[in-house]
């Protein structure tokens, strides 16, 4: 008889605790839920926005956009090619002069340096990506400006001028500096993303191949190198992307020429470093929209680049936890 | 023998010793481009330090921007603009980036959790000049540049980077201990706000402090949202804020010597502490990394 009175009363207990249990769940859940499906609003709300200011230029110009070079504003005649070939021409020399920099700084980083050196050098590399790229812009325009044009365009104008892009006169802000800021910011980037992965490669491979009587390059080239190639890819796309996107360090050094030279010494422009000029002093509703135009171009080759390079490391990840 | 131990010497064969060769050369270059990118970031912060520490003094700290064309003044109103920009930054990206990251970890099922982590990767990956232009569609076009809009630009900018670094300490909170609560008959939402958060919590500081040295440099977001403003000190975000790396900026453009005086010392400033505070929260995060990976 106990027993069964006893009963309700733990049932009362439970009751109310348990509901507010429920409610305490229900609420952190849904506050989770709203958090997360803001995020993917706001992405929404990026694309639309920047799609809806350029509406009106979409209109006007079409894809005819793409082609044209002009961008007078009292004519009302714009186009965004000299941008995209900028920006094509920027991130690409960039990457080359960063790849192969960043991917021998991880090899160093994860195979070669001793521990201690590792633990120094490191985070030196990833401070380089902590400065702020308004200060890299100013040190650009400033103190890198001037040195290679006075020094290093000069040599390779000498040197390799036979080939047109690197022949012309020696300036101080143009696409190349524009070249060599941007290289130094993805380095970073590239170097701290590759070293994790060849910190992956399962250890046994690498001992493997050193017990067999390979060097530590053999090693590393047949080895680590070879078995994080779409991770590598990943890892310069993502590069590619930052390097893309980069408008206030441009727009410092790049020097503003809406043109295509074939000098790599000339000043130019990219479509990140325009929006950046110009946006805020824009004189007409057709200049505001074009330069929307601009920003809508740029944000489908951001997206789809680091859409790119999200699927092969989620991919890569797959087939790696599946190796195992 | 001794004859068949001099057939197998490896020292006198010419291929080994390319091999060899081409192994001290790799690893000769993969050191030189380690020293590059040092002395590249020495490079630039040295450039900064000697160009900025002779401007900098306690009035240029103290004192309110010069007026155009004038010699003197300072960069108080800037620090002061900053901090308010990034604490608003903070109160918006702080809350909605733990939930998050609390909502992956805890509740989504994979599908959407796959979603969600591709989302908040590709807003790390916008550039950022596209947040500026998104602002200025969003809250400035039709109305006038606010603090509050700067801070909203620099909070998509936090988000992702507060997500995903709070997700990777949540992942390291042992399953037994969730387990553990659940089974004393604690519920899901006491299980996390008493058991999961609190031994994150040293992590999820730590991923905050890198992501406010992150948007504390940032300049092309507030661009459009902020970069018109008084040259006195304001607290005021329904007004433009003054903020360091608009005005470095803006004096980096200008003609005048001076300005590029004032724009090394805001740059030595913003330097340092972006790069101090990065510096600590990269140490503290691999302690509390190591200290949950146990």
């Amino acid at each position: 008889m106990a027993a069964v009175s006893s009963i309700p009363a733990t049932q009362v207990l439970g009751g109310t605790q348990r509901l507010r249990d429920r409610f305490g769940d229900r609420l952190l859940f849904l506050l989770t839920l709203l958090a997360s499906l803001l995020a993917i609003g706001a992405m929404i709300a990026i694309a639309y926005k920047v799609f809806h200011g350029a509406w009106p230029a979409i209109q006007d110009f079409g894809l005819a956009f793409l082609t044209s070079s002009a961008w007078d504003v009292n004519k009302a005649a714009f186009g965004a090619l000299p941008g995209l070939y900028g920006t094509a021409i920027t991130s690409f020399l960039a990457l080359l002069i960063a790849g192969p920099l960043a991917i021998a700084i991880a090899l160093f980083l994860s195979e070669l340096a001793p521990r201690a050196v590792r633990g120094v050098i490191g985070p030196l590399v990833e401070m380089l990506a902590a400065i702020p790229s308004v200060v890299l812009g100013l040190w650009g325009i400033l103190v890198l400006g001037p040195f290679v044009a006075a020094h290093v365009e000069p040599w390779l104008s000498k040197t390799f001028g036979f080939i047109p892009i690197f022949s012309g006169d020696p300036n101080s802000s143009g696409i190349f500096i524009a070249v060599l800021v941007l290289a130094i910011m993805i380095v970073p980037i590239v170097a701290s993303i590759c070293r994790e992965l060849f910190l992956a490669v399962p250890r046994e491979l690498e001992e493997g191949a050193l017990a067999l009587g390979a060097t530590r390059w053999e090693m590393v080239r047949g080895v680590v190198l070879s078995s994080s190639r779409p991770g590598i890819a990943a890892a310069l796309i993502l590069g590619l992307g930052r390097a893309l996107g980069e408008a206030i360090a441009v727009t410092q050094v790049i020097g503003a020429g809406w043109w295509i030279h074939k000098s790599i010494y000339d000043p130019g422009d990219t479509l990140a470093g325009r929006i950046a000029a110009q946006f805020q002093g824009y004189s007409s509703n057709e200049q505001l929209s074009s330069l929307f135009y601009l920003a809508a171009i740029l944000l489908v080759i951001g997206l789809v680049t680091n859409l790119a390079a999200q699927l092969i490391v989620r991919r890569f990840d797959v087939h790696r936890a599946g190796a195992r | 023998m001794a004859v068949a131990e001099q057939a197998y010497s490896l020292r006198g064969d010419r291929r080994s010793r390319r091999r060899r060769f081409a192994n001290t050369a790799a690893e000769g270059i993969a050191l030189a481009a380690a020293l590059t990118a040092i002395a590249v970031l020495a490079t630039v912060v040295l450039s900064v330090a000697r160009r900025g520490l002779g401007e900098i003094s306690v009035g240029f700290l103290t004192e309110d921007l010069p007026l155009f064309g004038q010699p003197g003044g300072g960069i108080a109103p800037l620090i002061v603009g900053s901090a308010l920009l990034v604490a608003i930054a903070t109160a918006i990206a702080l809350p909605l980036g733990v939930l998050t990251a609390i909502f992956l970890t805890e509740f989504a099922e994979r599908r959407s959790a796959a979603v969600i982590q591709l989302t908040l990767d590709l807003m790390a990956g916008l550039p950022s000049i596209i947040l500026g232009v998104f602002i200025f569609g969003l809250l400035v076009a039709g109305h006038t540049q606010s603090g509050y809009a700067g801070g909203i630009a620099l909070s998509i900018v936090m988000l992702p980077l507060i997500a995903r670094s709070t997700q990777e300490v949540l992942r390291l909170v042992p399953t037994s201990h969730r387990e553990g609560a659940l089974a004393l008959g604690a519920s899901r939402w006491r299980t996390v706000v008493g058991v999961v958060l609190p031994s994150a919590f040293g992590g999820i500081l730590t991923g905050t402090v890198l992501a406010i040295a992150r948007a504390a440099g940032e300049t092309a977001p507030l661009l459009f949202a902020t970069s018109i403003y008084a040259n006195t000190v304001t607290f005021d975000p329904t007004h433009a804020l003054p903020n360091i790396p608009v005005q470095i900026f803006i004096w980096s453009e200008s003609a005048d010597p001076n300005d590029h005086k004032r724009a090394w010392a805001a740059a030595l400033v913003l330097l340092l502490f972006v790069l101090v505070t990065s510096l600590l929260g990269r140490a503290a995060l691999a302690r509390s990394r190591k200290k949950l990976g146990q």
